[in-house]
């Protein structure tokens, strides 16, 4: 504890030692970043089908979906089982403006970001005086609601301005897409870089001041307020937040499907959506980039082997139990320390000269 | 200085302070009393967090209840509580900075501040180490390196050195006893340690049953005839 080594006393009056100290290290994970967006940018479309490419946009749109509720959930403590609503929102949004207007399309994500801000802060609203299960219940009684009426007001599929509506089922117009990525594999460079830019959004925030409080607020309320945080500011800020890149998520999701469907976007989605996003680790950003491969890549990697994707629900129940028991910090914390134990363990065996496939005495 | 004048808070049936005068000048001062005597309802109305039902509270000539609970630490109200409030995820240095940051001071001294803050409580490890991972007792020093930090006016300390060993609780003590110097700050300690409150506190008031029963020299309070009846309870109700 207190005064035991001479050096740090000495280090801790010193005018400005850096907390963050600046070694290699810090420049080794934006180096290593850097190249894997290079490498999924660059090489990836060319490497897989067109089947693959599609489903790892959505991989793409998903992990800001999962980034949003990450940080409700992780950073501030908050569970919203309310999210492929507000996703159904930033869609609705977004096709409307593009079916209406002749907006650029990244004015028209920003657009669809920012009205989803306000709506999604409304739906967050319930979060001041609620927390814990009575928030997950209401969001998600307010997410049924959604759907309901989106489902009953004729979910966009078509149509002039903003409020007109098809009912030919053959000629529905397609929701138009950026120019610089009308084919798939542009379209997936499009969405990368989006979400690329969301996760420094939401980096931006964790690493500062909002990220400290809403570390304050998910520790205790009252020892928040008692620091003088501004308990409802912060709250509704990350409402706003998580709503913001949920909003353009789902402008990307128009665009990338370029048909939009009220099924696509039920209830039960945003509950297996908060069970990946606990799968892939909710005190991580990288979290939300498993939760995306788990809810898209998944069920398509299990399609072309002939496995039902139906399988995934009971997959995903186990996965959480599994979390939730042994590794609350998800797997990004989990599989890389297993995997190191698991080299430890085979390196042991190999100096041993234990033969292969043998066990150790 | 803090002027309370009474100070009544109500639950239901239960009156948990029940009509409190008690001032406090200046200095680190205790405040005692059995358990269930209205010690932390009394920093919780301090805090905002309890409504009382009547009373005033004025705190260097300011109007306390008056104020929004979160602005409170802006004024320069700080307080730790029993449960540990340190925030985990959070280095030693943002956990300290997080306070600086929601004052009314300049982010231009806040590095400063804060590692003197942090240097005054004595923690002497890297600034830059998760709360997470530091024992038991430095994580209590963090507490009080966010309650000192900047220029507090009122610091409320809720049993700062429970659960802690003999050694720890002394230095812990010692830190106590130095906030007043350090940051001109008044400073109120609750704590049922009597050598902790003996070695800290100038003057001492008692609570029991919501009401001030004695208030004076440290000393003197501790040898009260009515002090000891509150903690060893008279012959006919024990």
């Amino acid at each position: 504890m207190a005064a035991t080594g001479v050096e740090t006393a000495e280090t801790a009056t010193r005018p400005s030692p850096s907390p963050r100290g600046f070694d290699a290290r810090t420049l080794v994970r934006p180096a290593v970043i850097a190249a894997l967006l290079l490498f999924v940018l660059l090489a990836l479309p060319s490497m897989l089908s067109t089947y693959y490419v599609d489903a790892s946009t959505q991989v793409a749109i998903w992990a800001i979906v999962a980034l949003g509720l990450g940080l409700l959930v992780g950073r501030v403590g908050m569970v919203s089982l309310g999210q492929a609503a507000v996703l159904a929102l930033g869609a609705w949004v977004a096709a409307r403006l593009l079916f209406a207007t002749s907006m650029p399309f990244p004015v028209v994500l920003l657009a669809s970001g920012l009205i989803t801000m306000v709506l999604g802060t409304l739906v967050g609203l319930p979060a001041l005086r609620l927390s814990g299960l009575y928030l997950a219940l209401i969001t998600l009684m307010l997410a049924g609601a959604i759907t309901v009426v989106l489902a009953t007001t004729n979910f966009p599929n078509g149509g002039h301005g903003f409020l007109g509506y098809n009912g030919s089922a053959v000629h529905i117009p397609a929701i138009r897409r950026p120019s610089i990525a009308g084919t798939d594999p542009a379209f997936f460079r499009y969405a990368v870089i989006v979400a690329a830019l969301m996760f420094l959004l939401a980096l931006a925030h964790v690493r500062t001041r909002p990220g400290r409080a809403w570390a304050a607020i998910r520790q205790s309320e009252s020892a928040a307020l008692a620091a003088g945080i501004n308990t409802t500011l912060y709250k509704l800020w990350a409402f706003a937040l998580a709503s913001f890149v949920t909003g353009v998520a789902g402008g990307l999701l128009a665009g990338s499907t370029r048909y939009l469907y009220s099924y696509d976007f039920t209830t039960q989605e945003s509950i297996t959506l908060l069970a990946v996003v606990l799968m892939g680790g909710i005190f991580s950003l990288w979290g939300a980039i498993v939760a995306g491969l788990l809810l898209q890549l998944l069920p398509q990697l299990l399609n072309s082997w002939g496995i039902s994707p139906d399988w995934l629900t009971i997959l995903f129940g186990i996965g959480v139990l599994q979390v939730l028991l042994t590794a609350p910090a998800g797997l990004v914390d989990q599989v890389p320390k297993d995997l190191a134990r698991l080299g430890r363990l085979l390196v042991g065996l190999f100096r041993r000269g234990v033969p292969a496939g043998g066990r150790a005495p | 200085m803090i002027d309370v004048s009474g100070l009544t808070v109500r639950f239901g049936g239960v009156t948990p302070l029940d009509g409190m005068d008690v001032h406090f000048e200046s200095g680190t001062c205790g405040l005692i009393g059995p358990n269930g005597a209205g010690k932390t309802t009394f920093f919780n109305v301090l805090s905002g967090f309890v409504r009382p039902a009547a009373g005033t509270v004025r705190t260097f000539g300011e109007d306390l209840l008056g104020m929004t609970h979160f602005r409170r630490a802006r004024w320069g109200l700080r307080r730790t509580f029993q449960t540990e409030q340190a925030i985990e995820q959070l280095s030693v240095f943002d956990n300290v900075a997080m306070i600086h940051e929601h004052s009314k001071l300049s982010g231009s001294s806040r590095r400063q501040d804060v590692l003197q803050a942090i240097s005054f409580v004595g923690l002497d490890g890297d600034p830059g180490a998760k709360v997470g991972t530091l024992p038991a007792a430095d994580r209590r020093l963090v507490e009080i390196a966010r309650a000192v930090v900047g220029r507090p006016r009122v610091v409320l300390l809720d049993e700062p050195a429970a659960g802690l060993p003999d050694q720890e609780t002394a230095h812990m003590g010692d830190v106590i006893r130095r906030i007043p110097e350090q940051t001109d700050a008044l400073t109120i300690l609750v704590d049922h340690d009597m050598s902790l409150v003996s070695a800290c506190c100038g003057v001492t008031a008692v609570l029991d049953f919501g009401k001030l029963i004695a208030s004076g020299p440290t000393a003197e309070v501790l040898r009260d005839e009515r002090v000891m009846r509150a903690y060893l309870g008279t012959e006919d109700v024990g």
